[in-house]
């Protein structure tokens, strides 16, 4: 069970080029908006059609521009939720359901199937109900069990939380979760939302620009993101310009000192990343010290966000402190901060050519 | 009281919204998805016969359909179909002046469809007519009511090219636009009024029924 996508398409702005493999694991698609992630799905789903390329699902061609393959959607047997749900408003949620029992043509058999999945979303209840009487996580149920009631091969959630209230989106988050842990298939997920991504989906591709700019393990994506774009687009809040000075060493930009990584710096290095979290105070001096200026302090419910400034005076520095509790007091603004070697990200310049 | 001018009124509308009702509903999804140089042209063609003058719609009709034109020379030799002066002339009249109504109302109800709807149907495996007739015509049927609506009206209250393309025959091509000109030429103002009362009477049944119609959409629920 795997999709191979490798398309080429001339979008407004950009030319989206994208290009990755997904296995049985849940992935995640991270990028900001207009980065091409949404119409890389809507060309798997065969609503669009790319200029060139192939796209292969668990050995079918469903698109294939040399050999001209193009698959309709009707034909693909791929399931796609799109960000509005795109519920049918005419008709009630059991209605709806059964439209995506197209292929089962025995009338007790769909009777039962959309039975056995109106009790699986925990719908039955509003079985006779239509999309505009529904919560918002009623209807995106309602439109994930429309889809996993054809038993799709490939399943694609395109921003699935983001027309949600923030106090629902986490509830429902922990459902699609255990959905996209529990399907037997592809899953694609696209989001702008990094812990999104990192809570629900082992492996991630992170694209920019519309090309993919990394995939790999989630955990390691965010560990090493390798480029600036994806080191900000993966939340590191410290993005510093620096030069290379050895295999393990830069120079930072309005610091003096050289900082210490643990990982290989490679040749073309033009930034390190460092999370706010990661920071810690030090006595000058100290190992990757860096002397630093209080410039303010903001409070949230569970951490502190300190902003400092570097000797130059330009270049920013944001350090997180996590509060034991709503109480705790500010953080005493040190003179100098460290990162540990082992925490720092080499990054290279990742501005992909327009 | 001769009812003939009703009966007729009424079949010449009936007969030319339903034509509308088609004609208007397929030029406007084709016209709305062309590129939009093309549709700007298509537009401006097919609005024409809304905004000239009823005579210049009759001139156009009798050029093409008339006893010594190519169209009515031909229906004439095949079928034996005179296609002017008869009941039925005034429904090419109605069908013209009607179908901008049509036309433009759908369209704008197609335009404002949300196209997410056809897209998952297709994901969902659903055929391009099973989307059209289940998902995009309940989507757009305000929109679609209120164009068959408008054209109807418009139909029923036909005079300047019908009376051109048809003329005026009692017991024959009488309508009650055509009625009501002739009797008050003919000094029955009387008789006029009686059938100016009967087509107010007529409208506002329509009109009536359409905003009933809609209040029991509205408290049906729809998104």
């Amino acid at each position: 069970m795997s999709l191979e996508v490798n398309i080429e398409k001339k979008l407004n702005g950009f030319t989206l080029r994208s290009e990755f493999t997904a296995g049985d694991t849940a992935t995640a698609l991270l990028g900001a908006s207009g980065c091409g992630k949404s119409m890389t799905l809507r060309c798997i789903a065969g609503i669009v059609k790319p200029d060139m390329g192939r796209i292969v699902l668990d050995g079918r061609v469903l698109f294939d521009s040399e050999q001209h393959i193009d698959l309709p959607p009707q034909q693909r047997g791929v399931g796609l939720l799109f960000q509005n749900y795109a519920l049918f408003p005419n008709m009630t949620v059991e209605q709806n359901i059964l439209c995506g029992l197209k292929a089962e043509k025995d009338k007790a058999a769909r009777k039962a199937r959309c039975e056995e999945m109106l009790r699986a979303m925990r719908l039955e209840e509003l079985a006779s109900r239509r999309p505009a009487e529904l919560s918002g996580g009623q209807q995106q149920r309602t439109a994930l069990a429309r889809i996993l009631v054809g038993k799709p091969k490939i399943l694609m959630l395109d921003e699935p939380f983001s027309a949600l209230d923030s106090y629902l989106r986490e509830e429902v988050e922990g459902e699609v979760g255990a959905l996209l842990a529990g399907f037997s298939g592809t899953a694609l997920l696209v989001t702008h939302n990094r812990d999104e991504a990192y809570r629900l989906c082992p492996e991630m591709i992170v694209m920019d620009g519309g090309r993919v700019l990394r995939a790999g393990a989630t955990k390691a994506v965010f560990a090493d993101p390798q480029s600036t774009t994806a080191a900000r687009l993966t939340g590191c809040k410290n993005i510093l310009p620096c030069t290379r000075v050895d295999e393990h060493t830069v120079q930072l930009t309005g610091w003096n000192a050289p900082l210490h990584l643990a990982a290989r710096v490679p040749e073309g290095c033009t930034a390190v990343g460092i999370r706010a979290h990661d920071f810690a105070p030090c006595a000058p001096g100290a190992p990757n010290a860096l002397p630093v200026q209080r410039l303010s302090t903001s409070e949230n419910p569970f951490d502190w966000n300190v902003i400092f400034a570097a000797p130059d005076g330009t270049t920013r520095l944001w350090w997180k402190v996590s509060k034991a509790n709503l109480d705790a007091a500010a953080p005493a603004a040190p003179q100098c901060l460290a990162a540990a070697p082992e925490s720092i990200m080499p990054l290279v310049d990742s501005r992909p050519a327009r | 009281m001769d009812w003939y001018p009703l009966w007729n009124s009424l079949r010449i509308a009936l007969i030319s919204c339903a034509a509308v009702f088609f004609l208007g509903i397929f030029a406007a999804y084709y016209i709305a998805k062309l590129p939009r140089t093309v549709k700007g042209v298509l537009d401006v063609i097919l609005t024409l016969p809304m905004v000239l003058p009823p005579t210049v719609v009759g001139y156009f009709l009798l050029l093409l359909f008339g006893a010594k034109r190519p169209l009515g020379i031909f229906f004439m030799e095949h079928f034996g179909v005179k296609l002017v002066m008869n009941w039925y002339s005034a429904i090419f009249a109605s069908i013209v002046v009607a179908f901008p109504l049509m036309y433009r109302t759908a369209r704008g109800a197609f335009e404002s469809f949300d196209e997410t709807l056809a897209w998952s149907a297709q994901t969902l495996g659903q055929s391009g007519a099973w989307i059209f007739w289940r998902v995009r015509m309940p989507y757009c049927r305000q929109g679609i009511l209120a164009g068959t609506v408008l054209a109807f009206a418009r139909a029923l209250g036909e005079y300047g090219a019908t009376s051109m393309i048809a003329g005026y025959t009692p017991g024959k091509t009488a309508t009650i636009a055509t009625t009501v000109y002739q009797l008050w030429r003919t000094n029955d103002e009387a008789g006029a009024m009686r059938w100016v009362l009967v087509d107010i009477v007529i409208s506002a049944v329509v009109l009536l029924a359409v905003n009933l119609l809609e209040k029991k959409q509205k408290a049906g629920g729809r998104a």
